[in-house]
């Protein structure tokens, strides 16, 4: 299984490379919308919970695009049949999804957070990093599972568009607390690890039920 | 190989297929033949495993369809309208791609690439190609993992004559392979096979000999 997803996933890796659609779109879609906020707030800096949702909030946007696209050579090339004909796990096809999104949203993170600290953050980025990563980690986790199986699923639909968001946002409100709280001590402008274990165990958590989640009903979506 | 009794296959309301009844020796080739909408394309994808049969039973090289479908998966060579392959992908990336899915050896690629006389252009993007070259990759892909059983819908679609009966050694009937050939060519497809299964709105129109005056008739 997992050969068959490294197959996938260099497949894909391959194919955004040549195609570059999905992590120039993120990303210019992370830092229109980090502009926006720059003008829209008025404000020459933000730092905790508003740095946090702002930052947050926007990540979770940039996977929708990055989640709407993540089947769509699928779909429209007849991928999923190539597969289905081919004597290998299903489950591979998730993974190997899940970890192309999860590779997409860091390196899209790569550019958003310096970005962000350029244009919104008031503290600096540097002293939290080494406590935002793990939050950065774990939230791409969770955001990579959930969008590989609803990607699976709005893919089968007419209007996977549509469907993405509609399915994909309400699934990751609980990673936004988490990831949104964990970080917003770390962005304060006297940064401390507040209860940071404490939302990371609630990400942890997060991540371990989606994927075992995933895991079981990925193969069903896929049926006819 | 392939026997079918009463196959039925619906798409919410609408029925696609009902009571089709037909046996397929080994090595033999059926002829479908129907006008478009006859349900040509979606009898392929259920014996492919593409597809669940709603109704009757379906037994496709000794695997009861769906119970057992995933017994099938490795064991057809489907060529249908797509040709299952990424437009920016080169046609040699493109094979390797399915040939580690099917876990086939490298050397096939090779070997399939001279096959269908596109060695010397197997590095371009499948988007700088002409839709011919793009079948002849398509039956490459169809037949990489050495299938029993083809199933082809048009295979010969958008090749010319030459390049056609060049890739007979692949998928025509010196391949070897049992065939199901979908054709709008009814004196071609008659021709090539054994046996016939004629279809209009679903429905069987018949099953076994026919002659292309039976066989025209289905579309008028």
């Amino acid at each position: 299984m997992i050969r068959t997803a490294r197959t996938i996933l260099a497949k894909d890796l391959r194919l955004e490379l040549r195609t570059k659609e999905s992590v120039p779109a993120m990303t210019l879609f992370t830092l229109t919308v980090y502009v926006l906020f720059h003008f829209g707030l008025d404000r020459s800096s933000l730092d905790g919970s508003l740095a946090s949702g702002v930052l947050w909030v926007t990540l979770l946007l940039a996977a929708v695009v990055g989640v709407a696209r993540l089947f769509a050579t699928e779909r429209e090339e007849g991928g999923i049949d190539g597969l289905l004909l081919a004597p290998v796990d299903r489950t591979a096809l998730f993974v190997a999804k899940g970890a192309a999104l999860f590779l997409f949203l860091c390196a899209v993170e790569l550019v958003a957070l310096p970005a962000f600290a350029l244009l919104l953050l008031g503290p600096g980025l540097l002293e939290p990093l080494p406590e935002l990563l793990p939050v950065l980690l774990l939230a791409n986790l969770g955001l990579a599972a959930v969008g590989a199986l609803v990607a699976a699923l709005a893919a089968e639909t007419r209007a996977p568009e549509l469907i993405v968001p509609l399915l994909l946002l309400p699934l990751l409100v609980p990673v936004l607390i988490a990831a949104a709280q964990a970080t917003e001590p770390l962005l304060r402008e006297d940064p401390s690890a507040d209860n940071l274990g404490r939302w990371l165990g609630l990400l942890t958590l997060y991540d371990v039920v989606f994927v075992l989640l995933s895991v079981a009903v990925f193969d069903y979506l896929l049926e006819d | 190989m392939i026997e079918l009794d009463g196959l039925e296959r619906r798409y919410g309301e609408r029925v696609a297929l009902r009571g089709i009844t037909v046996r397929v020796p080994e090595g033999a080739t059926l002829a479908v033949l129907g006008p478009n909408g006859a349900g040509k394309t979606t009898l392929l994808r259920v014996l492919a495993g593409l597809l669940r049969p709603h109704g009757g039973t379906a037994t496709v090289l000794g695997v009861e369809l769906p119970r057992e479908r995933w017994r099938l998966h490795g064991r057809v060579g489907y060529l249908g309208h797509e040709p299952l392959l990424y437009r920016e992908l080169s046609g040699r990336e493109n094979l390797a791609y399915h040939a580690r899915l099917h876990e086939v050896d490298g050397a096939r690629v090779e070997q399939l690439l001279v096959a269908v006389g596109m060695r010397d252009r197997a590095d371009e993007p499948l988007r700088d190609l002409s839709r011919g070259m793009v079948q002849r990759l398509a039956v490459a892909r169809a037949v990489l993992h050495d299938p029993p059983l083809v199933l082809l819908d048009e295979p010969r679609s958008h090749l010319d004559p030459a390049v056609g009966e060049a890739l007979e050694p692949l998928i025509g009937r010196t391949s070897g392979r049992t065939r199901v050939l979908v054709s709008h060519d009814v004196d071609r497809a008659l021709d090539e096979a054994d046996l016939a299964l004629g279809l209009r709105g679903g429905r069987q129109v018949f099953a076994g000999r026919a002659t292309p005056l039976e066989a025209r008739e289905l579309y008028r």
